[in-house]
């Protein structure tokens, strides 16, 4: 059976427990739900910040977003799947991002949740802007970043 | 066709969108990333490093050599940042 992902961009909050319990409640057959939260720190190279903003290409990011959702459907046997990504003004300590996998086995939701967080990063079309003390900013890539999507590629 | 454009490539333009109609030897991205650098210096100032710069044709990545005929909306931006 193929499960459909729940992917939502929001600017609102969203409520950790609440999204795994919509998950695995009532269910026998989940032995594993991982999830993984994204929150706005308060510093950037060691600079305070008061707050991020993140821009989104509305419509693209949905599809972005369920191109590897369904990529993670296909590789792993997962049994649910929640992605929810914030856009906006978001102030240190707020969640930016949360993906919630569930399935039979750890292996399976550790796996596809670090995937999903990995090309997320470097693929769904979001950019961070940073306020400081000096002012507006936009974040730059990190190399980094690819190359932990890249391990992913299948050769 | 509809061009996009997002973060400080959207603040360089300065605008968001627009809808613009490249001469028919303007083929790819890169084509028009050359051809949109010869409109005005915030274009020259947006695309002065065009290696850095990510596309998107009707909302899905694409290379700089991607054909750009048939497109309706194509976007600009610098390298995602989100998650």
């Amino acid at each position: 059976m193929t499960i459909a992902a729940t992917i939502r961009i929001q600017q609102g909050d969203f409520d950790v427990a609440q999204e795994i319990a919509r998950l695995s409640k009532g269910r026998t057959d989940i032995g594993a739900v991982v999830s993984f939260s994204g929150i706005c720190r308060g510093t950037e190279d060691s600079e305070p910040i008061a707050a991020l903003t993140l821009e989104h290409y509305p419509g693209m990011a949905e599809a972005e977003i369920k191109r590897h959702a369904d990529e993670a459907i296909a590789r792993w046997p997962l049994q649910g799947l929640t992605i929810i990504h914030r856009f906006g003004r978001i102030a240190p300590g707020e969640n930016i991002v949360l993906v919630v996998t569930a399935s039979s086995h750890r292996q399976a939701a550790f796996e596809a949740a670090e995937f999903l967080m990995d090309y997320l990063k470097t693929n769904a079309p979001f950019w961070k802007q940073e306020e400081s003390a000096r002012g507006k900013s936009w974040i730059e890539a990190r190399s980094h970043d690819d190359d932990a999507a890249a391990r992913w590629k299948k050769s | 066709m509809k061009v996009k454009y997002f973060a400080w490539v959207r603040e360089r333009v300065g605008k968001a969108e627009e809808t613009v109609e490249p001469p028919a030897d303007v083929r790819t991205i890169d084509d028009l990333i050359a051809w949109l650098s010869r409109r005005g210096e915030d274009y020259a100032y947006a695309f002065e490093k065009p290696k850095v710069i990510r596309a998107a044709i009707d909302q899905a990545h694409v290379k700089s050599d991607a054909v750009i005929a048939g497109a309706r909306e194509i976007a600009f931006f610098p390298p995602m940042t989100g998650g």
